[in-house]
């Protein structure tokens, strides 16, 4: 039963970000292209998404817990350090060169198209592979994100 | 250079939905909708339940072409500008950018954001930056 509704929750992302353009590399690059072919539909994406998510979780945040864990689990690092934003500047020249960010990929694996799963992987080994460094220079807890 | 038409409508829905989805997860299990710590998570969960409810929201997210499919009669549109040694390079620096980044567009541009966390606010105004200037660069000085 909590499966399904999970599930459910990620049928509901994913076809929010199909339906959105988020999905479509062309589309998210020309968001960029403000110099030449510029769409800006994904302010709309980013607009309607930020305004359901701040209200929505007002609300959830006045529950004591939510309904089947113990407790909120939230990212609790209030620091803005080199690693957070390096990593986010990196971030966004692969977005750049490629269109994908990995919530517009995943959703987009389910058309079949080869080139989604060929991104995909290589981000994987990106992320493994980044993992791997970050455990080589800091022994101990591992690094959740 | 690929066109694309304007869809205020479409997107305005698509970023409704993402909200949505979003705010019942925070609902059912107290944590952020964000691509990169789900998937990341699957690989290395911490139980049988912790890969459980990763590995069936991630199922639901691929099923979003399908949904689409149904209510619409057309795959949704997903035109991959760029060459496929470009697409594995671009792969690669996503992954290692948003590891060290601590989130991606999900999890710092929406969930973050709408929190007002302030790690999440400089990481998307950070990686929004670098975005368009690498769209520039590809597109008007090499690709000019």
């Amino acid at each position: 039963m909590r499966f399904i509704v999970i599930y459910l929750i990620g049928v509901i992302f994913g076809t929010g970000i199909v339906l959105s353009g988020m999905a479509n590399p062309a589309k998210v690059i020309n968001f960029f292209d403000v110099a030449g072919s510029w769409d800006p539909s994904l302010a709309f994406v980013m607009g309607g998404a930020l305004i359901v998510t701040a209200i929505g979780y007002r609300l959830v945040f006045g529950r004591a817990r939510p309904i089947w864990e113990g407790r909120f689990n939230l990212p609790t690092a209030r620091n803005l350090d080199a690693r957070l934003l390096g990593g986010s500047a990196v971030f966004g020249v692969g977005w750049g060169i490629s269109g994908f960010c990995p919530g517009g990929a995943l959703p987009a694996l389910g058309t079949g198209k080869p080139e989604v799963f060929i991104f995909v992987a290589a981000m994987l080994a990106g992320i493994f592979g980044a993992r791997y460094l970050q455990s080589l220079s800091r022994p101990g807890p591992k690094v959740t994100t | 250079m690929y066109e694309t038409a304007f869809t205020p409508w479409a997107s305005l829905g698509g970023g409704v939905l993402i909200g949505l989805a979003a705010v019942l997860l925070m609902l059912v299990l107290g944590r952020v909708m964000g691509a990169t710590g789900i998937l990341a998570g699957v690989f290395a969960p911490a139980s049988t339940y912790d890969f459980s409810w990763r590995a069936a929201l991630l199922l639901g997210m691929v099923t979003g072409p399908a949904v689409y499919w149904l209510a619409t009669g057309a795959m949704p549109e997903v035109i991959v500008p760029a060459s496929t040694p470009m697409l594995i390079l671009g792969g690669l620096i996503v992954g290692v950018g948003v590891t060290y980044g601590s989130g991606c567009t999900s999890g710092h541009g929406v969930c973050g954001m709408a929190r007002l966390s302030p790690r999440s606010i400089a990481a998307t105004l950070t990686f929004m930056a670098t975005t368009a200037v690498t769209v520039y660069v590809v597109r008007h000085v090499i690709g000019g």
